[in-house]
């Protein structure tokens, strides 16, 4: 049974990859999960705001009492290791050095500066590819979706100039032209199209006044709007589609790549279960497979697609429709 | 010869890179000003740098000097080569294992950045009191001028000791050399090595103790034989004078600097000659080379050597045309015929001429000076008065000179326009903030100019004693020559003000030069900058043909996102107009300095600095200045009017900057100093202030209970006080029952408060409608100032409410009582002070407070001005510091003497009943003052007794009367940092507590020595990095209060005022009430654990959630009611460890470092928590025997009741 894909230009043995999160963190777990046969790893994501807010904060915090007091010029062991991305990129040299199968770094950024210089940071020290997650918080009403649009599309191109390894760009749900977006920023080289990240819940705890924010894992409920989206880019796009959010068994799988995708990922399903869990996971995969006389997952990939199922209303005009039928 | 390095450094620095590298063990412990020297050895073995023999020296911090001298002299005797490094009460300390090393003629090299002994008050400057009482122990006193000699001095003693077998302590002056900044040549690995030889060192290992070797060292001896044994080690001392001479010689052979046992400098034929050793030597030399070039026969004597004192080598010296000697000496021996160098000098004059050996025809006159105590400025003027002084038939003898002696009319007189810096010297002064960067800069600047220039350069870095709204001062110079300048920039062709505010508070243009250029940072349009300037600053400008150049710095610094930090647009600008290089130079020297200093910090930090460097030329702007001044303003007086006299006569001036110029006849002759003088200085550092909303406010006080610098106040009063009040006045009608009927005002001390937002922070009232908006809210402070300022003067105006009123004391109705600790120059946020504040709203009119040495006296007893304050009728907390390891005892001194008061005062009660009348005898000495109403009769019942004493005429009511304020109740507090309470001062501390005085220990545990700092102490948590400890403590914080508990009859507890207010508000309480030893712990979040000072409430009480920080009341009074006399006062941990690690720079900054021993130090801190719940549950529960004794207790039996 033939369950290998490629993603990133790269073939993989199948299409059970673990997603950006805590996973990566810890050199032990990740072991685990190549040994449990993770195809590949995405490390949890280095976010542009956190690494300058933290050097910005201790540099504000630290040096306004550096060189302010007769008795001590400054009151912190001195330290040569700086803030910022360099504990990342060590991590990432440790887990390359841990691991055979591919890493790819994950960068959350919002600054052209930060994009770029992060990318080859992240490059140089050995990472298989990189997978841009690309958010702007929609709140400001002077920002048009064509700017938002523009700024993200510079972004994956500079990005692309700047590393030789392959790009992928993780997507937000909410967009006014998800195929349209997702072709531009095809055009504009990503390797590959992430599909879809799963935002924090911002729930509201009416005692306090304040807002409560968690991110709770996923479930299988949250995979069909990830179908969508792959079943109406399969076949239209160069780029590798992936899905994450909602993959936990092989029957998501597989309702995944009849979708079109080249890859999942899996992370709260991993979290909930153990790394084991891959091995069920491909289990199911081929155990259904054998049942239903499949013999690759190429052969059935995208064959729930837009472009192939005969009522693409089914997708375009979402479950409106269908629920009146 | 190996080319060598130029580096630019400070004095510290270039001593311990000698020391370091010439030693196996090194013992430490901080003190200011050489705790660089053991920082920096620190951070050179966590980098594994190698010393000459390819080994990371051993280093350990220890729990006092006491300590560190100990473990050196026993590295020492086990045949290691060890160093160490102090100052000041520290070299003190080492006093007795000194005698030690020397007697066992050991080599051995001790750096010494000398500093002022503590006597009528602590001074952290330099001066020779505490190298000359070491002149005795038998160590080799060899002395450095400068820093270039710092570090070749050193080399000298390293290799000198080893041949000599005399140990010696190596010093040079604190502050002026060991903090200037300098250029200096490299000695390297080489050359050191060629400086020591081999067979030297191994002689001293075989000299060490080994069982292969086995010898007996630190016998005993009786009379019969210790005194020739001590003489049988003179000859060594005979012949050290020699080996360091030849020494010197070998070290100049290598490097080309020569150096003597005493080096004379001036005319061969010298009538006049100054004998000094330290930094004042090389002002004396550049005097000297002034005067000899105008014609006039004098010169200086260095002294190099100062013990053994060289008679011959020092005659030898002197030219034989010396007519006049002048002694200057750095110290005050009182009492005594002359200060010591002066003693010296004639003892050996008098010898030589006794002897008939003395090399001068006429026997020269000898004339003795004191100079410089605690780095008292020692200028070419001060110098040029000594030759005068000593040209006179009749000089003034044993004179003084940098002060006003108006009492005892010792000091010489000098012309202050006299200056000899040669015209090829560049000086430059810039005036700013701790906050903003500008001495940072300047140290850059500095090594920019040494190390990318031909020039020479100096830097020099004075700041005031506040931590909060510190104002710098940074003292440049260049030259084409060596810098022999070891005084303050006085004629500068560049000043910068980095702060506009300090126009009208500090007179910045008094050392301009005619024609400098005078950069200021100022708000707003360059066109409007002249119109605000005040008056006399405009017609220096004029006057003097000043460049006037401006810059909106904070414009520029805000809009690129480096908040205040003006640092670098400021350098930037003093290198575009000073030119020392050219400006894309300059530039890229500045970018790369930025990447050296903040590189560390992160990428994005070096980003934003680059950023606003390339920005800066186009902000800046050269103002043209009119012909004549055109301001009508002029600066405002420092201080209120209203102030006391001594406040406008001492403390104004000083706040001025222009305490030197004080007389000896201001000062108060037993270091005694007057009150409550923060009050008078407005500081007005915050630039935003918390704004009170009276609807939203639940009034549960906890933003004035939080605030550090008592500068948000509550207050319950009448309506009917309302009259007159502001028309911004704010007042609510008090909604407890409590106080029914009264109304309540938040208010804010507009110009004291430092602007640190922890009141906002903690502040949960929240308006509804719009969340974002809190009971206490930051608004700029400028457009507030004038209307909170009428409306804090009001506020302090409303009667105080009456203590006796108060049904219950707690966290809540505390904060309605008066503080007597305001305004402190402890940090913004501080997390102390709030602990103390509430300590003298408690229990102030009654106290008596004895502080360690640390933040807390420093804040609590630095001049200018000082926070403890007094109340309406004059009473308020007495405060005194003695010293840093003592302070347990010291405040134990205080119960002894109030049980002893009392005892008198209630022996004369009762002897005197009969005139006093059995009631009020009775009332007197049966007294209860366990409330404040108690407390208020038995002052009223003391006021009686006074009343009728006056009609007694018998000597034991004078008596009486003399003691009769003891009858009533006084509470003891010995508080301090964890510095002493767990390392210096636990040897009292636990003897204290093991004793059952009544007395209340403190101790602010911020758990490091804040004051020096950030140092490890045993109080710093497991993996925390700190200063000796960078890698993260590898040990567990030793627990204070569990081995207090074990006494049995402490009351101890642990609080958290950020965590759980209402806790500690008992604690402090039950602690007073108890009658005999109590300690209380308190946490307290401090700077060094690197993070926003706002959030330090909150992450006090992640602390606890997560069992870092255990709360608990342990108070034996629970024995006899059959309850367990522990209480814990926190749940079992319910967030993680992590969590709260992960909030603060001391512990993530090892996780950056090194992730795997972070994991480690995570995983064992949780566990830790965990456990030391469980311990402590166990111990909650644990019941013990009641012990009714069938006596009364023996001792004390002076207890108040």
């Amino acid at each position: 049974m033939d369950l290998s894909t490629t993603c990133f230009g790269k073939r993989l043995p199948h299409p059970l990859v673990v997603g950006a999160g805590p996973l990566g963190d810890d050199l032990d777990t990740v072991k685990a999960l190549e040994d449990a046969g993770a195809a590949m790893l995405v490390l949890r994501s280095l976010y542009e705001e956190e690494i300058t807010g933290e050097q910005m904060d201790a540099f504000f915090h630290v040096e306004a009492h550096s060189d302010a007091f007769s008795e001590a010029s400054s009151f912190e062991a001195e330290s040569e290791m700086p803030l910022g991305p360099d504990e990342y990129l060590e991590h990432l040299r440790r887990v390359k050095r841990a691991v055979g199968i591919p890493v790819i770094a994950s960068l959350n950024g919002c600054t052209a500066g930060g994009w770029i210089s992060y990318a080859k940071l992240l490059e140089d020290a050995g990472a298989d590819g990189l997978e841009l997650h690309l958010y702007h918080a929609a709140s400001d009403m002077t920002t048009s979706a064509a700017d938002v649009e523009r700024q993200a599309l510079d972004t994956l191109r500079e990005v692309k100039r700047a590393v030789k390894m392959p790009v992928a760009v993780k997507m937000v749900p909410l967009l006014t032209a998800f195929a349209n977006f997702a072709k531009q920023l095809d055009t504009a080289g990503a390797d590959a199209l992430v599909l879809f990240t799963r935002f924090h819940r911002a729930d509201i705890d009416i005692e306090e006044l304040e807002i409560v924010r968690s991110l709770p894992l996923s479930d299988s409920s949250e995979l069909p709007l990830r179908l969508r989206g792959a079943a109406i880019l399969a076949g239209r796009v160069k780029a590798s589609l992936v899905i994450t959010g909602g993959i936990h068994t092989g029957i998501d799988v597989i309702k995944a790549t009849m979708a079109g995708a080249h890859v999942t990922q899996m992370v709260s399903a991993l979290l909930r279960h153990g790394p084991d869990h891959l091995r069920t996971v491909r289990r199911e995969i081929e155990a259904w497979m054998q049942e239903h006389e499949w013999t690759s997952l190429n052969e059935m990939r995208g064959n729930m697609s837009l472009e192939r199922i005969p009522d693409p209303a089914a997708y375009e005009r979402a479950n409106f429709r269908m629920a009146l039928r | 010869m190996t080319s060598r390095r130029r580096l630019t450094l400070d004095g510290n620095e270039a001593a311990a890179s000698v020391a370091y590298r010439a030693s196996e063990t090194i013992a430490i412990y901080p003190i200011t000003p050489s705790s660089p020297m053991a920082e920096v050895c620190d951070e050179w073995a966590s980098r594994k740098r190698t010393n000459l023999w390819n080994a990371i020296p051993e280093m350990a911090e220890m729990q006092s000097e006491a300590g560190a001298a100990g473990a050196v002299h026993g590295a020492l005797q086990a045949g290691a080569l060890s160093t160490t490094f102090t100052a000041s009460q520290g070299l003190l300390l080492m006093i007795p294992n000194m005698y030690k090393i020397a007697g066992e003629l050991t080599p051995f090299v001790m750096h010494v950045a000398a500093r002022t002994l503590a006597t009528h008050a602590l001074s952290i400057f330099g001066d020779h009191s505490d190298v000359m009482a070491c002149r005795q122990t038998g160590f080799a006193l060899l002395c450095s001028n400068s820093v270039q000699e710092a570090h070749d001095m050193a080399a000298v003693a390293h290799a000198a000791t080893l041949e000599t077998r005399i140990p010696f302590l190596h010093f040079f002056d604190g502050f002026r050399t060991s903090h200037e900044v300098a250029k200096i040549e490299e000695l390297s690995d080489d050359d050191l090595r060629s400086m020591i030889p081999e067979s030297s060192v191994f002689a001293h290992r075989q000299r060490g103790l080994t069982p292969d070797r086995p010898v007996l060292r630190g016998t005993a001896q009786n009379p019969d034989v210790f005194f020739q044994a001590r003489e049988a080690q003179n000859r060594f001392y005979d012949v050290c004078p020699d080996v360091v001479a030849r020494t010197m010689q070998s070290f100049g052979a290598l490097t080309g600097r020569r150096y003597g046992l005493f080096e004379y400098v001036g005319d061969p034929a010298a009538d006049r000659v100054i004998v000094i050793m330290g930094s004042g030597a090389e002002t004396v030399h550049e005097t000297v080379d002034y005067m000899t070039a105008r014609g006039e026969k004098v010169g200086v004597l260095k002294v190099r050597l100062y013990r053994p004192f060289a008679r011959q080598a020092f005659l030898a010296a002197l030219p034989k045309t010396v007519r006049t000697l002048a002694i200057l000496d750095r110290t005050k021996e009182p009492g005594a015929p002359g200060d010591p160098l002066y003693l010296d000098v004639t003892t050996s004059l008098a010898e030589a001429h006794a002897e008939g050996v003395s090399p001068f025809a006429v026997q020269p006159r000898l004339v003795a000076g004191r100079y410089g105590l605690s780095s008292k400025e020692f200028t070419p003027a001060m110098i040029k008065a000594i030759f005068d002084n000593i040209a006179k038939d009749k000089p003034k003898h044993h004179f003084t000179v940098g002060i006003v002696d108006d009492v005892t009319h010792l000091s010489l007189p000098w012309d202050p326009s006299f200056q000899t810096e040669s015209e090829d010297v560049s000086a430059s002064l810039f005036y700013g903030l701790g906050a903003d960067g500008t001495v940072g800069a300047n140290k850059n600047s500095i090594k920019i100019a040494g190390q990318e220039t031909e020039l020479f350069a100096q830097g020099y870095f004075v700041y005031d004693s506040k931590k909060s709204g510190a104002i710098t001062v940074s003292h440049l110079r260049t030259s084409k020559r060596p810098i022999r300048s070891a005084y303050l920039v006085n004629r500068a062709s560049f000043v910068a003000c980095h702060q506009f505010e300090f126009i009208d508070k500090i007179d910045v243009l008094e050392h301009a030069a005619p024609g400098a250029a005078f950069l200021l940072n100022a708000p707003g349009a360059a066109d409007e900058v002249w119109d605000q300037l005040p008056k006399e600053m405009q017609e220096q400008i004029v006057e003097r043909k000043l460049r006037f150049f401006a810059i909106d710095a904070y414009d520029l610094a805000k809009s690129a996102g480096m908040g205040s930090r003006i640092n670098t647009i400021m350098q930037t600008c003093f290198f575009s107009i000073s030119g020392l290089l050219p400006r894309d130079e300059a530039i890229k020297q500045i970018k790369k300095s930025i990447e050296k200093s903040y590189g560390k910090r992160g990428p994005e930090v070096v980003r934003r600095n680059c950023e606003v460097v390339d920005q800066a030329l186009a902000h800046l702007h050269e103002i043209k200045v009119p012909a004549s001044a055109t301001s009508r303003r002029v600066r405002p007086p420092l201080v209120s009017t209203e102030a006391p006299d001594f406040v406008q006569k001492v403390t104004a001036v000083i706040l001025a900057g222009k305490g030197d110029l004080l007389p000896v006849s201001a000062f108060p002759i037993d270091g005694t100093w007057p009150m409550a003088t923060t009050k008078w200085e407005k500081r007005n550092i915050a630039l935003e202030i918390p704004v009170w909303d009276s609807k939203i406010c639940i009034q549960c006080n906890q933003c004035a209970l939080v605030c550090p610098h008592a500068a948000i106040r509550a207050k319950v009063y009448d309506e009917s006080e309302l009259s007159g009040a502001p028309p911004t006045f704010k007042s609510t009608p008090f909604k407890g029952t409590e106080h029914k009927g009264k109304h309540l005002t938040i208010q804010v001390a507009p110009e004291d408060c430092t602007g640190c937002n922890l009141c906002v922070t903690v502040c949960p009232a929240k308006d509804r409608t719009n969340p974002k908006h809190k009971a206490i809210d930051m608004h700029p402070q400028a457009p507030l100032r004038e209307a909170e300022r009428a409306n804090y003067d009001f506020f302090l105006a409303v009667p105080e409410l009456d203590r006796t009123t108060l049904t219950k004391f707690d966290h809540k109705s505390s904060q309605f009582l008066e503080p007597l600790f305001e305004y402190s120059g402890a940090c913004a946020g501080c997390g102390e002070t709030p602990y103390l504040k509430m300590l003298t709203q408690l229990f102030g009119d009654r106290l008596l407070m004895a502080n360690a040495t640390g933040c807390s006296s420093i804040y609590g007893g630095n001049l200018p001005t000082t926070p403890y304050t007094t109340n309406s009728d004059g009473r308020g907390p007495a405060w005194s510091n003695s010293l840093f390891e003592d302070n347990a005892e010291f405040g134990f001194g205080f119960r002894l003497a109030l049980d002893a008061h009392v005892a008198s005062a209630r022996r004369l009660v009762q002897q005197l009943g009969p005139q006093i009348g059995d009631g009020l005898t009775t009332a007197l000495l049966d007294a209860d003052q366990s409330s404040e109403a108690g407390i208020k009769e038995q002052r009223e019942r003391v006021l009686a007794l006074r009343q009728k004493l006056a009609g007694v005429k018998v000597d034991e009511a004078r008596r009486l009367e003399t003691f009769a304020d003891y009858l009533v109740k006084k509470s003891v507090w010995l508080i301090g940092g964890d510095g002493w309470a767990y390392d210096i001062g636990y040897g009292g501390l636990d003897h204290v507590l093991a004793n059952r005085r009544d007395v209340n220990i403190l101790v602010m545990d911020t758990e490091v020595y804040s004051n020096t700092g950030g140092q490890a102490s045993k109080a710093t948590p497991l993996g925390a990095s700190a200063k000796f400890a960078s890698s993260g403590k590898a040990a567990g914080k030793k627990d204070l209060g569990l081995l207090a508990n074990m006494y049995g009859h402490v009351y101890v507890a642990r609080v958290a005022f950020g965590a759980k207010m209402v806790q500690t508000a008992q604690a402090f309480i039950e602690a007073e009430s108890y009658p005999g030893p109590s300690l209380i712990i308190a946490y307290s979040h401090c700077i060094a654990h690197g993070y926003d000072m706002a959030q330090g409430a909150a992450q006090q009480k992640l602390a606890v959630d997560s069992g870092v920080w255990p709360l608990y009341r342990f108070d034996p009074r629970r024995i006899p009611l059959g309850e367990p006399p522990l209480q814990l006062d926190y749940g079992a941990p319910k967030a993680k460890v992590g969590d709260y690690m992960r909030n603060e720079s001391r512990f993530r900054m090892v996780e950056r470092a090194d992730p795997a021993r972070y994991k480690m130090f995570v995983e064992e801190s949780q566990a830790a928590a965990e456990r030391r719940y469980a311990v402590y549950q166990q111990l909650a529960g644990i019941k013990v025997p009641a012990f009714e004794p069938v006596t009364q207790p023996a001792a004390p039996d002076s207890k108040e009741k």
